[in-house]
């Protein structure tokens, strides 16, 4: 296949005279490559300066204008075996940057803070013992207000915005208490300190607000890296189209370049990457990934093509309809738009907490008030009291007790190849109790392999991939990678639609379709009997004959199940699921691929609606359901269950519809998220009874009016470790 | 206790000066890429 050079000018940053450009770099594992690359692009003229980031996998290169080119970088990095693909970061990736930036901030001064008052506070705690004349102690107090008010105010925004978004759209969240906590605490340290009082808690409001931004900034930053990741796999995935710019000129451009209108080539054996109508050409195209369908679809002028098929035979000409974002059938996008909809809004743990945890705090204060009053004491000790039994009852373990779970959990799974996209999918994760696969792709590897491998000596295997290196057909680009061919034979000859042939060792060797190497009676009733019993075993498969003199092979070419689908089926059951395929494709290998797995429900011919249809009885039935896949025909069916997960080859809009995407060839990381969040969701319980139980120790002695500062600060960082210690357990 | 009007001040410039180098750090993007800085450190060439 002739290679053009592809512009990727659009993705080019010019300033001051320097150009610098983004790529996703597939393959740096460790510093060593960090070096190599850095290395390897500094010795060419012209650059400036490149430098990698070995935690986002990205390498940032800068130029001087016209002295280099992207694709003369990304050339070099290919010589160095890494490949790079530009990106442009997106507005919410950079927005999420900015977000991780401020709380890291606000952590910081709160750290500041959290030390510098506590070095006062411990003075006055002893001061109690050593008598500290009252002067100094108020003093003390005052330098404690000159750090915390402002400390407060700056690092606690982060909580005082959620509590007002909260309370705007009328719900309660976990912010609302600890707000109210921070600034009833403040308030009334502020009047002891001008009252010349005895106890202050500006070191308990810092502290609360330190602990609980580690848990926020920890948060944000697992996010980060999960989306990081994803979008540097959607970068690497990225493909490009080839245009014509002018009447007989083609140019490979990146497919955000790509628009409306434009007229573009799809050559045999390349996939298609915009959505169109052929103006010219005739040819075979798979839409497996469209609509899980393995057969293949003939194609002619006037015919419609969607983005991800794989184009068989003959080059087309398409006239792009839409391209970059909507490349996807109309009906699937409306139908996402409305399974994301109904999808019923799931309430958080955290928040479900929060609306328990609020009216019981706020009504023990109350009647604490209330009660001290009736007892005779004066409104202002009353006060006090009442405000020192909000401090005590903590929202620093409420507010840590499921972050923390979140974030362990959410880093277990990263390192298994699960990248969660949404906060709450692992307590929805640990809810499911079905799981619906789809066939093609997903419960099958997304590339092909031969099938009849076993059957087929190794002779053959090797002669018939080394004839098909010669040809560009996708069947025949599977042969020669499953024979790890890599002499192709020399003087072979295409007939294009037909096969390729060659003579070796004195044979004249034939590969192809079946009309290629057949031609008389005999070998045609072979062929013929061959092929109808292999497609027996293998309904799902296409078959290409191969022949040496009178010696007659035929391989069945087919998508393989994962390597590990029967053993993650039976771990699935033994998790107590009920397991079902839904799938776009024919019965037959729907039927083949469900016995093989030993799943008893297999639904063929499903269009997007009838995923959904299946999904919403599933659910009406009161299950809670997984839904597994990777087809663009499988997105609203993602969107329409409880919890939904894609693997890393899916079709980009899939992959943002599901609720995580798992990373190889295998299915264990399907098993191992439902694993890892059913323990997180348990721990998360724990956690939450954990806060109870330092409830139920610590109000009574706020009540009594025992809850000195030192108690409090002691109270607070105590709860908060116990409930991050156990949530480190998450990591199973 | 006068040894305090010194300490206090001393002590409070010392928190301040962490904070401000913490800035200073944060402003560099000396947080960006915390996997490639600590190799970085340990490799032989530049």
């Amino acid at each position: 296949m002739t290679s053009l050079a592809t512009d990727f000018t659009s993705f080019v940053r010019h300033k001051d005279g320097l150009a610098a450009i983004d790529l996703a770099v597939d393959g740096i594992q460790c510093a060593g490559c960090m070096t190599t690359i850095e290395k390897g692009l500094r010795t060419e003229p012209g650059l400036v300066s490149a430098r990698v980031n070995l935690a986002s996998k990205r390498v940032t290169v800068s130029w001087q204008d016209g002295r280099e080119n992207p694709q003369g970088v990304i050339s070099r990095l290919d010589e160095m075996g890494f490949r790079a693909y530009p990106f442009a970061t997106d507005k919410v990736e950079s927005a999420e940057a900015r977000e991780e930036r401020r709380l890291l901030l606000c952590m910081g001064v709160a750290a500041f803070a959290a030390m510098n008052v506590m070095l006062f506070s411990v003075s006055v705690w002893s001061g109690h013992e050593t008598q500290m004349p009252a002067e100094m102690r108020d003093l003390f107090h005052w330098i404690s207000a000159l750090i915390a008010l402002p400390t407060a105010a700056y690092a606690g925004r982060p909580f005082y915005e959620s509590a007002m978004r909260a309370l705007r759209a009328g719900a309660v969240n976990m912010d609302v208490p600890i707000t109210l906590g921070v600034v009833l605490a403040l308030a009334m340290s502020v009047f002891e300190t001008l009252n010349s009082g005895e106890h202050a808690y500006f070191d308990g409001v810092v502290m609360l607000l330190f602990f609980l931004l580690i848990g926020r900034y920890l948060d944000q930053a697992m996010r980060r890296r999960t989306r990081d990741t994803a979008g540097h796999l959607a970068a690497l995935r990225s493909e490009t189209a080839v245009k014509f710019i002018g009447e007989h000129e083609l140019s490979e451009v990146p497919i955000s370049a790509v628009a409306a209108g434009d007229l573009v080539l799809v050559r045999p054996g390349q996939r298609v990457s915009v959505d169109g109508v052929i103006e010219a050409g005739r040819s075979e195209i798979d839409q497996s990934l469209v609509t899980g369908e393995t057969r293949h679809q003939p194609v002619d002028a006037g015919s419609s093509v969607y983005a991800g098929t794989l184009n068989i035979t003959g080059a087309l000409r398409i006239r792009v309809a839409r391209a970059s974002e909507g490349t996807l059938l109309d009906e699937v996008e409306k139908l996402l738009a409305r399974a994301t909809e109904s999808r019923s809004a799931y309430v958080q743990l955290a928040d479900r907490a929060a609306r328990l945890y609020a009216p019981v705090v706020h009504v023990i204060a109350a009647s604490t008030f209330i009660g001290w009053m009736l007892f005779g004491l004066g409104w202002q000790p009353a006060l006090v009291i009442a405000i020192t039994v909000l401090i005590i009852t903590c929202p620093c373990a409420l507010g840590l007790a499921i972050p923390a779970v979140q974030v362990v959990a959410a880093g277990a799974l990263f390192r298994r190849g699960v990248l969660l996209g949404s906060g709450d999918a692992l307590e929805r994760l640990a809810a499911v109790d079905t799981v619906v696969f789809d066939k093609t792709g997903t419960l099958t590897l997304p590339t092909a392999s031969i099938a009849n491998a076993a059957e087929i000596g190794l002779c053959d295997l090797h002669l018939a991939g080394r004839l098909a290196l010669s040809s560009t057909h996708p069947l025949a680009t599977v042969l020669a990678k499953s024979a790890k061919a890599n002499d192709p034979l020399q003087g072979v000859t295409e007939r294009p639609g037909f096969g390729l042939e060659a003579q070796h060792a004195g044979d004249r060797i034939r590969l192809g379709s079946a009309a290629h190497c057949g031609g008389d009676a005999r070998a045609d009733a072979a062929i013929t009997a061959m092929t109808a019993s292999l497609a027996e075993r293998y309904p799902d498969a296409s078959f290409i004959t191969y022949r040496r003199a009178e010696h007659i092979v035929v391989f069945a070419i087919a998508q393989a199940l994962r390597p590990d689908a029967v053993e993650a089926m039976a771990a699935l059951r033994g998790l107590g699921l009920d397991l079902s395929i839904l799938s776009g494709d024919r019965p037959a290998p729907v039927v083949k691929a469900s016995a093989a797995l030993g799943i008893e429900q297999g639904t063929a011919d499903l269009k997007p609606a009838g995923k959904i249809a299946a999904i919403e009885a599933l659910r009406a039935e009161g299950h809670k359901v997984l839904m597994v896949g990777d087809g663009i025909n499988d997105a609203p069916a993602l969107a329409a269950a409880n919890v939904s997960m894609s693997p890393a080859s899916a079709a980009h809009l899939t992959q943002n519809a599901a609720d995580a995407v798992f990373l190889g060839d295998r299915l264990g990381p399907v098993v191992d998220a439902i694993r890892i969040s059913r323990r997180a969701r348990r721990i998360m319980i724990e956690n939450l009874w954990l806060a109870v139980i330092y409830n139920a120790i610590a109000v009574p002695i706020a009540i009594a009016g025992h809850a000195t500062p030192l108690v409090a600060a002691l109270a607070m960082s105590g709860s908060s470790i116990i409930v991050t210690l156990n949530a480190l357990r998450a990591r199973g | 206790m006068d040894v305090l009007i010194v300490l206090m001040p001393l002590a409070l410039g010392m928190g301040l000066l962490g904070l401000l180098a913490f800035f200073w750090s944060l402003r560099n993007r000396q947080f960006e890429d915390l996997d490639g800085a600590a190799w970085r450190g340990i490799s032989d060439d530049d």
